[in-house]
């Protein structure tokens, strides 16, 4: 089967990086593929690189070096509204500049699929209120964005992101300042997105332990690398953990076979 | 029909009967006492002779083309300006843009233009120069990590605009009076009739400028989301900014050009908007286009009207209106945003 996503030998670094004030920043010979239908956990310490990666497949950036492609095709061959109807991003929850409700940012995500029009058709609209529906945001439609709680903020970008219709998802911290019951509500949503419409997902998380429980292999990044990729189980190693993140880490089975990663705080 | 359809049309022909009957006032008011039967027979093509006929083509009706005109080019550029820079206090003339193409105007006089088109086209190209220097200047400072963060934005519009206006202060100190004798009255703000030639100029400028911002309507929403937002929603971040640089900056030199440095339209009108017609680019760029031109062909008459005989500068009565709602929309609406 093609991969969905494959990135080969890539190589990124940012204009005038480990110069003067800026810290030395390389992505170094990243390559790794997503299957589709599957969910990939991307972790990894700060500036392991994690955000670059998302910024190269979306095409944000380019890379120096390497390849990346989607189905086959490389993305430099892809408009970025070509682009944008196969992979959707949700980022790190940041509300726009002006009181935009919830139903204009959701139709926001139709733009790539007719950029010459105007004004969104009777279909998009449809389309988009089926997305509000999956996450559960509908009730909200008419709200300004700016009057939402972070969660229900973060499930009407990720329904702006179901609007594009892609074939890939990407979250970039699905879950940072959001409380616990946010927590569960979003995780489960993605497995649902998942299993029952077969969308792949690529997420980054800080959390170890929420992207051990959603994904189906996890990315491990350390200083612009690939430390390792593979099945949780065979990723969240106590030794591999404290070297990458330089701090002692515990991994235990709980009794509900899920993984659990602790940082075994240093003695007083 | 899509709602948005309907609502634009809504709110366009609200704004069109609005214009339409302060059109009218401002044909019947004025220092000269004209009644409405001798205005309508005139407009209808009776009475081409007479002091009447002077009054209504020669006088108030330029005078309404081009304070409509104005009105909406300036709307307009706040509209893009404030979604240009992501800040809804951007104006062009906050921006230190208008000051600029007032710089552009000042230099251009001093080769002592005619009112010819070519002389009408020559004196935008300064303005437009000026317009783009000082647009360009403010953003480079500005400028954080792509952003532009609202105390840097307005703390460097106005310096860049203190900057050129003390230049024009330098030329118009340095040239014989004379030479300069309009100025004055122009870098307050003067909707005075101008010639059919440069407001043929005036017309196709300001509507190649709205073209330009207009037709990427759609995109400077998504930009609200941030740049990058936006390209991973499929918007060429870098060519929209370009385009509605230089569409906004021609929007601005033009009724500098032709008007001088009017304030405040383009914050006014598009914040008023933004209450009854939400954030939509879509709804309040054509919105604002109608809603400045009622608004400047208020405040005109009021300024010709005030102190009749005698005639106030139309930047003046913008500015006593603009400077308090400024405030206001400072301490309230967008207190605390970064």
């Amino acid at each position: 089967m093609t991969p969905l996503v494959e990135l080969r030998g890539v190589d990124f670094a940012y204009p005038g990086s480990g110069t003067r004030r800026t810290r030395p920043f390389r992505l170094s010979e990243v390559s790794f593929e997503i299957a589709p239908g599957e969910i990939l956990g991307v972790i990894g310490p700060n500036s392991a690189g994690k955000t670059t990666v998302i910024r190269l497949l979306s095409k944000v950036l380019e890379p120096l070096s390497g390849e990346i492609l989607l189905e086959g095709k490389s993305l430099l061959t892809l408009t970025r509204w070509e682009l944008a109807r196969r992979v959707a991003v949700v980022p790190q929850d940041a509300p726009p500049a002006f009181p935009f409700t919830v139903e204009q940012l959701v139709l926001m995500g139709r733009y790539p699929h007719a950029p010459g029009r105007f004004f969104e058709g009777g279909e998009d609209l449809a389309i988009a209120r089926e997305a509000m529906a999956a996450t559960g945001v509908l009730g909200l439609a008419p709200c300004a964005l700016e009057s939402l709680s972070g969660g229900e903020r973060q499930r009407a970008t990720l329904a702006r992101a179901l609007a594009q219709q892609p074939r890939l998802l990407i979250l970039d911290e699905p879950t940072a300042h959001l409380d616990l019951r946010y927590q569960a509500e979003v995780a489960g949503l993605l497995r649902r997105l998942n299993r029952e419409r077969g969308v792949t997902i690529l997420l980054v998380s800080h959390d170890l332990n929420l992207a051990a429980e959603l994904s189906d292999r996890l990315l491990l990044l350390a200083e612009g690398r690939v430390a390792r990729v593979g099945p949780p189980e065979e990723v969240l190693h106590e030794s591999l953990l404290a070297k990458v993140y330089g701090c002692r880490v515990s991994v235990e089975k709980s009794p509900g076979s899920r993984l659990v990663v602790q940082v075994m705080w240093p003695e007083a | 029909m899509p709602t948005d359809a309907r609502r634009l049309a809504l709110a366009l022909s609200a704004l069109g009967a609005a214009l339409l009957v302060v059109a009218a006032g401002a044909l019947l008011v004025g220092s000269a006492a004209v009644s409405p039967r001798a205005i309508l027979s005139v407009l209808l093509g009776g009475k081409p002779e007479g002091i009447e006929a002077v009054v209504v083509l020669n006088l108030r009706l330029p005078r309404i083309v081009v304070a409509t005109l104005a009105g909406g080019a300036l709307a307009v550029a706040g509209v893009a300006f404030q979604a240009l820079t992501r800040n809804p206090l951007a104006d062009p003339a906050i921006l230190g843009v208008a000051s600029g193409a007032a710089f552009g105007v000042v230099l251009a006089q001093l080769f002592g233009l005619g009112s010819t088109v070519a002389a009408a086209l020559g004196l935008s190209a300064f303005a437009f120069a000026g317009a783009m220097v000082a647009a360009g200047v403010v953003y480079v400072i500005a400028a954080t990590d792509g952003r532009l963060p609202l105390q840097t934005l307005l703390l460097t519009g106005v310096i860049v605009g203190l900057f050129f206006s003390s230049a024009i202060t330098v030329v118009i100190s340095l040239v014989d009076f004379n030479r300069l004798g309009g100025v004055i009255h122009w870098l307050l703000g003067n909707l005075a009739p101008i010639s059919g030639g440069s407001l043929a100029v005036f017309a196709v400028l300001s509507a190649a400028g709205v073209w330009l911002v207009l037709g990427r309507a759609r995109q400077l929403n998504l930009l609200a989301l941030g740049e990058e937002s936006a390209i991973q929603l499929g918007v060429d971040a870098e060519r929209l900014k370009r385009r509605i640089f230089v569409g906004a900056s021609l929007l601005t030199s033009c009724v500098v050009a032709f008007a001088g440095p009017i304030g405040f339209i383009g914050l006014i009108v598009p914040h008023t908007l933004r209450g009854f017609l939400g954030p939509d680019n879509r709804l309040l760029i054509p919105a604002a286009l109608l809603g400045g031109g009622v608004f400047l062909l208020l405040a005109d008459t009021l300024a010709r009207t005030l102190v009749a005989p005698a005639e106030l500068s139309v930047g003046v009565i913008t500015a006593f209106c603009g400077a308090p709602f400024f405030v206001y929309v400072l301490r309230t609406r967008y207190r605390g945003i970064p």
